[in-house]
């Protein structure tokens, strides 16, 4: 077997160190062609067929394709597509591409996993005809170049017989790789070449990337040069030049930011220039301004509106601000990007722009994120296209233009249609949404399912206790259940059961893998994800009332006051007596009449409740607001047609307490059982700087009231200064958010609660083993350890906890990955990258249904300013949840100019209009609309009603139907509320309606 | 490192080598004239030499009347891994792996053969590339044998860890101990199928332990076959002059 060579592999790092590893060459490395004889390997083995079919007019002969890895990079769409088979892929190539793209590497991954395209990994660097030494003197490129052509030859001279012969292709995009191999007889052209040679798939084409590697052409270039890896690595090095990622801003197309190491705020970049090419996401090398030159961000909102394809550009100083140097405070470290460290470009979903030539080939996408430029592509199929949603990906950023240059991917469907805008929604959240695959059903329990006297040997008889659960209207994924009743000593025992889903999802199965890489059930408006099949999350594990089913109990010993005596946890089988929706329990406690069980225990729950949660106020726990609100759909056209606030009742919040009880109860148990591998949740406590924004806007309050609105009573309740936000502790920041209440504005409050939702940082979970103790503390909750345990049908953190626990106390064996620090951390990561995206998806479908809610109507709603911006206010309006924008002054050089004129007042953050102010938090009244003068991208509009403002603000629909002042509306893309994220709090659940 | 793959999926390691293949053995017998036994083997590239004097007799106050003692020396020479560093004798790391050679080959010696006696061995790693206990007792068990001390049977060791958490491998290099998982290092008699000597250099879950430690032992066992070619070939040498290479043909 061993060919019993070794080579020495030396390379030297840090303080020069002679590393000497072993290099086996074998000979039992077969080729993978059904063609040969001479390898002796199994059939299944065989992957490259016998007689490959041509396709191709360069080459009309039986050929093998061979990629060199600048095709495979660059070129990775048109492989997606199944057109080109029987490929060899050298193992050079396959490392290659991991190392320069990860997921141009993930996705390779997958088109070689497709068994119909006949693709052949072959280890070329441990055969021993293939491999080759690097030479003195030449680069690591070079040498796996010549790998590459060695193993091209390899097959062209192996897969020889007296008669037939099946040849070797070699695809580069490398000049110099291709003369070589030229030189040295091989078959080798371009990807490009090979493509456009294949007659039968002409819209293949489209899918090339259209990188050239030729230096910059004669255009002149717009942006700086990027700085050489060489130069960066020194840069970063001698610390002239740092690193981080590069975030767009939402509202700016000339603003960034980025996160560097060392800095406690984020690191402003402005301007074109200062920008560089970078896309939201990228890695990028950044040169930070020596502190006189620093600047605040730019107080204005900016659309790229441009509809030019050229590389023309606008004027922009404009829209810079000027430096002055006197207001300090509000400067930010201000910096420019010289170079890119690594893109993360991924693929963008959007639409065409419209092109008014006929039959041009040169296209600008828009992608609907508002964070990505436009981008230009090349395509054939305009036509086809122009009413569609679309895929591209990103291919270069070339100097002189304007936009980066991509290519299209393929196409989603068309536009408006309800079925695609949730699939872009689902793509742009990378949400997995494929229906299960046979092997995942494959583990699901057989119908009829049966409980068998194992099962109930092994767990605690419930079934004749009263539990009861409560949720929201029309859910399916009951996962919880109650209750409480009075013990003989006179204590009560209060129980929590919740669905024990890992009992039939056992790990490392197909099922368990799918759910953890799910990782949560997406809810959108009129759809949901589920994480596991329906028969699991709507039937076997749902606590339906009245049917005997499967729990994990977390049983307390409590008195009247609520002190917990003993807890104990254990697997049971209840029969729920009643699934009660949020409102009916409400109705049974409050009925005086209801005196039966189900009423008795609700009631006790409730008191119960209400201690838990005036204690857990009392020690730190914020109550902070995200407007949230329900659609109501029409049943047989899906389009929302009503839409109303949440409500919450007295019982959505005893429920909630009863949850935190046993996550925390459930946390401490498993912590102390594996004080090296429990899965845990913490909330962060934010920096400082993030509670800016709100100390302003309290502070701003107080001047606000010279407001002409609310002067007179101004001057009767509020004298001083506005409310002061003290935000040193979590505990200081809840009573200052309790005291500051303004009784002509009920919805003050709630707008600050709404702010400081917004400074939170994301609660994460994590292995206890990798963080230190004082960092478990929950800052939300101001509990000290924390985890999800409650939600398993929905969520698969609490599928690892429901596991752990069960090991705790004996129920269930652990396994392997289980206890592997390294592993479990890695699921952590991927958990919290789904539940962040799953929340961002779940308000991007709220924001599509407000969208379609508007269609062909006009609405006049309340709303408060959120913000003031220098040429916009900023609107919330409650009612639906959503924020828009009302700009107050054209861009200039567009000539869109009022006939009034607003100033804006950069001290106190306001804009003033004649003798009408606006500070941020005063009421509006606003007319919703949709423009849908542009059918490709329609836009939701907010126009002023009141304050009226003649020649700005539009008149009352009720007083004046014709007259409207305004013939450009100005438009506004809608977008949702609460970036921040902390879910526990503000709602322990979230169902579908 | 959980993004390294230990195993790709063609099945090999990083060096080429698959799941269930040991590293290249190669080794001699009789390298010295001034001990009684010395050995020399290279395992990969971890290289060791081991020389054994003995059974002479034992001072007083160690002297045993049951049976012989076992004095035993490891030390790694400093120009023996990547960066060189001065290794005192005696160090920690040296005294533990002293205790754990002795341990095994007192296993594999016929104690009882040589009272108020003692042996000496001395083992010097002059290159580590991993897996250098097993080198060692490799080396020692042909030192042992070269030295004409009567032994139970060949004691042999070998490494096995868990590729990509799940796959066992076995004779596990530097670059995989650091980048890999737990190693299990296993002294076994093969013959007897007794095991000597365990150890774990981390915890692992004990689901894995059955097919790792299988692993392990089968490693032993293809050791025991290149020791004892070996050590056939080395006499068949010695005693050309005496036409001993015909001898049991």
């Amino acid at each position: 077997m061993l060919t019993n060579k070794i080579f020495l592999r030396k390379t030297k790092r840090g303080n020069i160190l002679k590393i000497v590893r072993e290099h086996y060459l074998r000979d039992d490395i077969y080729c993978g062609s059904e063609f040969c004889n001479d390898c002796d390997h199994e059939s299944h083995d065989k992957v490259l067929s016998e007689q490959p079919t041509s396709k191709s007019r360069l080459y009309p002969f039986p050929h093998y394709l061979v990629l060199d890895t600048n095709a495979v990079l660059d070129h990775i769409d048109v492989f997606e597509e199944d057109v080109l088979t029987d490929i060899v892929v050298l193992y050079t190539v396959l490392d290659e591409v991991k190392h320069k793209s990860s997921s141009v590497y993930k996705k390779f991954r997958e088109v070689i996993a497709d068994k119909s395209r006949n693709i052949y990994i072959f280890v070329n660097e441990h055969h021993r005809d293939t491999y080759v030494a690097r030479q003195p003197g030449e680069s690591a490129n070079d040498r796996n170049d010549r790998a590459i052509r060695v193993a091209t030859k390899w097959y062209d001279n192996h897969l020889k017989e007296t008669k037939r012969r099946v040849r070797a292709v070699l695809l580069t995009d490398d000049a110099d790789n291709k003369r070589k191999a030229l030189e040295e007889g091989i078959l080798v052209c371009s990807a490009a070449e090979y493509v456009k040679s294949l007659t039968e798939h002409p819209t293949l084409q489209d899918k090339l990337s259209h990188k050239n590697y030729e230096t910059e052409s004669n255009k002149v270039a717009i942006y700086p040069p990027h700085l050489t890896p060489t130069q960066i690595h020194q840069g970063i090095k001698d610390g002239v030049l740092h690193q981080g990622a590069f975030a767009a801003s939402r509202e700016n197309y000339l603003e960034g930011s980025v996160n560097v190491e060392g800095y406690e705020k984020f690191v402003l970049v402005q301007g074109r220039d200062g920008l560089n090419r970078a896309v939201d996401g990228d890695i990028v090398a950044i040169e930070i301004f020596p502190e006189e030159k620093w600047t605040a961000p730019s107080e204005i909102i900016l659309q790229d509106d441009n509809e030019n394809p050229d590389d023309n550009l606008e004027e922009e100083a404009n829209f810079l601000p000027q430096i002055k140097p006197s207001d300090s405070a509000d400067r930010s470290p201000t910096g420019k990007i010289v170079g890119i460290i690594r893109r993360k470009w991924r693929q963008y979903c959007g639409i065409l722009q419209p092109n008014f030539l006929q039959g041009a080939t040169r296209h600008i996408f828009v992608p609907a994120e508002r964070k990505i430029p436009k981008i230009r592509i090349e395509t054939r199929q305009a036509e086809q296209l122009n009413m569609q949603r679309i895929i591209v990906a990103i291919d270069q950023w070339p100097r002189h233009s304007r936009y980066p240059k991509g290519h299209f991917v393929r196409a989603l469907g068309p536009l408006g249609d309800k079925a695609t805008e949730n699939e872009v929604l689902l793509l742009e959240h990378d949400v997995p949404h494929s229906k299960f695959s046979e092997e995942v059903l494959s583990f699901l329990p057989k119908l009829p399912w049966t409980i068998t006297d194992d099962d109930i040997a092994c767990r605690v008889d419930l079934r004749d206790i009263c539990i009861c659960s409560v949720d929201p209207p029309g859910c399916t994924d009951i996962d919880d259940a109650l209750h409480c009743r009075r013990l003989s000593n006179g204590n009560l025992e209060v129980g929590v059961h919740i669905a024990d889903v890992s009992h039939f999802i056992r790990p490392g199965n197909a099922l368990d893998k799918e759910a953890a890489l799910r990782a949560t059930t997406v809810y959108l408006v009129d759809k949901r994800i589920d994480m596991v099949p329906e028969l699991l999350s709507s039937n076997l594990c749902s606590l339906r009332g009245n049917e005997v089913r499967f729990a994990f109990s977390c049983i307390w010993e409590v008195d009247d006051e609520a002190n917990i005596l003993h807890t104990k946890f254990h697997k049971s089988i209840i029969e729920s007596k009643k699934a009660m929706t949020y409102e009916e329990a409400q109705l049974i406690i409050d009925d005086a009449s209801q005196q039966h069980d189900i009423a008795t225990s609700l009631r006790n729950l409730n008191k119960l409740a209400k201690i838990l949660k005036r204690r857990r106020i009392e020690s730190g726990a914020l109550v902070l607001a995200s407007p949230e609100i329900r659609f109501q759909i029409d049943n047989e056209t899906h389009d929302p047609i009503e839409v109303e606030a949440k409500k919450m009742r007295e019982t959505n919040s005893m429920v909630e307490e009863f949850m935190l009880l046993a996550n925390v109860s459930v946390a401490e148990k498993i912590e102390k059982e594996f004080p090296e591998c429990a899965m845990l949740r913490r909330h962060p406590e934010p920096p400082q700087t993030n509670f800016e924004p709100l100390v302003k806007a309290g502070r701003n309050q107080g001047r606000n009231l010279r407001c002409l609105f609310f002067l007179s009573l101004a001057i009767i309740l509020y004298g001083g200064p506005g409310f002061e936000i003290e935000t040193s502790t979590g505990r200081k920041l809840a009573i200052s958010l309790d005291e500051a209440v303004k009784t002509d504005n009920p919805y003050f409050n709630t707008m600050l609660r709404i702010l400081a939702t917004r400074c939170m940082m994301q609660a994460v979970y994590f292995i206890s083993g990798t963080t230190q103790r004082p960092e478990f503390f929950h800052y939300g909750l101001a509990a000290p350890i924390y985890t999800h345990f409650t939600s398993p049908i929905r969520r698969y953190a609490d599928i690892i906890v429901h596991r752990l626990l069960a090991a705790c106390i004996g129920a269930d064996s652990t396994y392997p990955e289980l206890l592997d620090k390294r592993k479990t951390s890695a699921l952590c990561n991927n958990l919290n990258y789904r539940n962040r995206m799953a929340q961002y998806a779940g308000r991007a479908s709220v924001a599509l249904n407000t969208h379609l809610f508007f269609k062909g109507r006009t609405q006049e709603e309340e709303g408060y300013v959120l913000f003031v911006r220098k040429n916009a206010l900023q609107v919330l309006i409650p009612k639906f949840g959503l924020e828009g924008t009302i700009y107050v002054s054209g861009k200039k050089g567009q000539g869109k100019k009022f006939d009034v004129k607003f100033v804006y007042n950069e001290e106190e953050h306001t804009q003033q209009c004649g003798n009408i102010v606006f500070h941020s938090f005063d009421p509006v009244t606003v007319r919703l609309s949709l423009d849908t003068s542009n059918v490709q991208h329609e836009k939701l509009v907010l126009q002023l009603v009141k304050p009226y403002i003649e020649g700005f603000s539009v008149r009352s629909i009720t007083e004046e139907e014709s007259n409207q002042p305004m013939d450009e509306p100005m438009p506004l893309a809608p977008k949702r509320k609460t970036r921040g994220g902390r879910d526990d709090n503000v709602k322990s659940k979230k169902k579908t309606k | 490192m959980s993004g390294h793959d230990l195993i790709s999926e063609q099945g090999l390691r990083l060096d080429g080598r698959r799941a269930n293949e040991l590293r290249r053995i190669q080794c001699k017998l009789g390298v010295f004239s001034q001990p009684d036994g010395s050995a020399y083997l290279e395992q990969g590239n971890t290289k060791v030499l081991a020389a054994v004097y003995g059974p002479h007799q034992a001072a007083a106050k160690k002297s045993n009347h049951e049976e012989v003692i076992v004095n035993c020396q490891y030390s790694m020479a400093t120009f023996s891994t990547g960066e060189r560093k001065n290794r005192p004798r005696g160090d920690r790391k040296s005294q533990e792996m002293t205790i754990h050679l002795r341990q095994a080959l007192s296993a594999a010696i016929k104690l009882e053969l040589y009272p108020k006696s003692q042996i000496d061995i001395f083992i010097e790693v002059l290159q580590a590339d991993g897996g250098n206990y097993c080198a060692s007792i490799n080396a020692a068990t042909l030192a042992l044998i070269d030295a004409g001390i009567a032994l139970k049977e060949y004691v042999c060791a070998c490494t096995a860890s868990l590729a990509n958490g799940d796959i066992p491998m076995m004779d596990i290099s530097h670059l995989e101990e650091v980048s890999g998982g737990p190693t299990l290092t296993v002294a076994s008699l093969p013959n007897s199928h007794r095991i000597a000597f365990m150890e774990m250099s981390q915890r692992f879950h004990l689901d894995h332990l059955p097919k790792v430690l299988k692993t392990a032992l089968a490693g032993c066992k293809e050791v025991q076959v290149i020791l004892d070619k070996a050590v056939r070939e080395h006499l068949a040498h010695v005693g050309s002059a005496g036409d001993w290479q015909n001898v049991g043909k």
